[in-house]
């Protein structure tokens, strides 16, 4: 008996081992451990205000904050629901978006491609990049007034330089022999340009969308938070000004699930137009 | 019959970044690649062999001599002279028609036609069925095979081959040779073939040229014929312990062995 279970223990425990290597690895690994994180921290949440460690003023309960999302959802706040607050600010996130694209994918592949392209554009870029948007909002204001084009203006220059830059590394990381290749095919410069150095620039700008998208979002909140009748960013203010905590929280937690879900799609993004990448 | 020409070819590169000194890579090198012929280069490595295809190509521009074809000076890489790569180049963002069809859809062929062209070049590499497959579904030597024919789409009048051949294993090396060999002679375009391989060079060319480094240089420049004796249908075996070949064989180890017996002395 002993000596049965001796000479097969070996030989089970590899058999796993080698299906194992043959699935394609997916990196759920930390996921669990993240739930359990955040189901913590709803827990700590929930306890603290159900023995009243802190005033409901500050923090309410879970419970209430969830009420306040549905609360917004349906009455609304500030004259408008939530859907329309949220509306409001994801037509100017896209809005900037375009318009950041058409202007940072061109001015990118100049950087990228020609030295004068790169003398005229460097400075402005590094002058643009490390400046916190807010800081030039005003000026913005005074120049566009305090209309939409002024928060769209404001965005759309924050997310400039991750796009402009990512373009720019994306063109630099075109092989050489892809160009070349083309070349020998007797392609023109503007036919490597489109057909050659653009798509396999194309990885590097989705990387640099998603950037982008990060930087959007935070300053698409902070200028609503200065100028606006309506949006995410103007409804927390709106309810800070009143203590109106439960929706505060809520306003934050709904953008949050927004910046989730931008990353969310951004993947898919990759993974569907440029599978290719992966296999590089 | 057109004929590319490298004539008393030089080509140094900057020792360093920043120094102004230079190294010679080639010096004085001259070949003559007819529309016909099918020229090997062989030579260890560093000895300027993809420098002389880049130079053939218009990659590179000469320190001093000439490039030309028919008599007129190259000014750059155009689709008379199409490269094949030793790491296959092709598009990722292409399957493989779409790659084969590139050089047509630079010429503005219209798609339909571009299709139908694309289609016919993958069936004579024996690759028919592989049209809608992304590059990175197929092995190093289906690769090669679309690389090869999507130089030939480009109709190009003499084809340029960076060690095509040379990632692939020996089975693998071995047919894609005879392919080359007979797309070759069904194509009437030159090809200079860059290769490590003596056995290759003796298999395919009509000449093979042998480059000696420190400076590139030429130091022997032999016809061979037994790429027209595998083509006539005599075998490979058959080729291969002919006196003949094993002179030859033994003949160019001795140039590039000798060459580095000088070296380390
Ligand atoms: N762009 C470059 N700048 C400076 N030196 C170079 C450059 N390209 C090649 N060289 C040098 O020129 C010499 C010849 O290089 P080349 O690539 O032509 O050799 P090769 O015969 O093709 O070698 P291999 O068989 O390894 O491919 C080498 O010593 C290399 O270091
Ligand atoms: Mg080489």
């Amino acid at each position: 008996m002993t000596i049965n279970i001796g000479a097969i223990a070996p030989v089970a425990p590899a058999a796993p081992a080698v299906i194992e290597a043959q699935k394609p690895k997916r990196s759920l690994g930390t996921l669990p451990v993240s739930l359990a994180t955040i189901a913590a921290i709803i827990a700590a949440w929930s306890l603290t205000s159900a023995y009243g460690l802190v005033s409901p003023l500050f923090l309410p309960s879970p419970l209430i904050v969830l009420k306040a999302i549905y609360s917004v959802a349906i009455n609304g706040f500030v004259d408008s629901t939530l859907a329309q607050h949220t509306v409001a600010s994801l037509l100017r996130i896209f809005a900037a978006l375009a318009a950041a694209l058409v202007i940072g994918i061109p001015a990118g592949l100049a950087i990228g491609t020609s030295r004068i392209g790169k003398g005229i554009l460097d400075p402005i870029v590094e002058f643009l990049r490390p400046l916190p948007p807010l800081a030039y909002l005003p000026l913005i204001i005074i120049w566009i007034g305090i209309g939409e084009a002024s928060k769209i203006t404001v965005i759309a220059l924050a997310m400039l330089p991750p796009i402009i830059l990512s373009t720019a590394a994306g063109v630099k990381s075109a092989p050489a022999d892809f160009i070349n290749a083309a070349r020998s095919f007797g392609a023109t410069r503007l036919q490597i340009l489109a057909q050659v150095i653009l798509p396999s620039a194309i990885p590097s700008i989705l990387t640099g969308t998603r950037i982008a998208l990060g930087a959007g979002w935070s300053t698409l909140v902070a200028a609503e938070l200065v100028a606006a009748s309506r949006g995410l960013g103007f409804m927390i203010q709106s309810a800070a000004q009143f203590l109106v905590t439960d929706i505060v929280i809520a306003g934050i937690i709904v953008i949050a699930a927004i910046a989730f879900l931008f990353e969310i799609l951004a993947r898919l993004l990759e993974r569907w137009f440029v599978p290719w990448a992966a296999h590089r | 019959m057109s004929v590319l020409s490298l004539q008393s070819v030089s080509l140094a590169f900057r020792a360093d970044r920043d120094s102004r000194e230079t190294r010679l890579v080639l010096d004085g090198v001259t070949l003559h690649l007819a529309s016909d012929e099918f020229i090997a280069v062989i030579g260890r490595s560093g000895s300027g062999k993809t420098s002389l295809l880049n130079l053939a190509a218009g990659f590179l521009k000469p320190t001093s001599g000439r490039v030309s074809v028919d008599g007129a000076d190259i000014t750059g890489p155009a689709a008379d002279r199409a490269v094949v790569f030793q790491d296959d180049a092709l598009y990722p963002w292409l399957n493989a028609r779409d790659n084969v069809a590139f050089p047509l859809k630079l010429r503005g062929v219209a798609k339909g036609e571009r299709r139908l062209r694309a289609d016919e070049l993958l069936a004579k590499v024996g690759l028919e069925s592989a049209g809608t497959k992304n590059i990175w579904e197929l092995s190093g030597g289906m690769r090669q095979r679309v690389g090869i024919a999507r130089a030939l789409a480009s109709e190009p009048r003499f084809l340029l081959l960076d060690e095509p051949l040379g990632a692939l294993d020996a089975l693998t090396r071995t047919r894609l040779q005879q392919f080359l060999l007979k797309v070759w002679s069904e194509s009437k375009t030159g090809a200079l073939l860059i290769t490590h391989s003596i056995e290759e060079a003796m298999l395919l060319a009509t000449r093979v040229v042998v480059l000696a480094p420190n400076p590139g240089r030429i130091i022997a420049d032999i016809p061979a014929s037994f790429g027209k004796q595998l083509l006539s249908g005599k075998s490979l075996q058959d080729i291969k312990i002919s006196p003949e070949y094993r002179r030859l064989h033994d003949g160019l180890t001795g140039l590039i062995h000798a060459d580095s017996e000088e070296e380390a002395a």
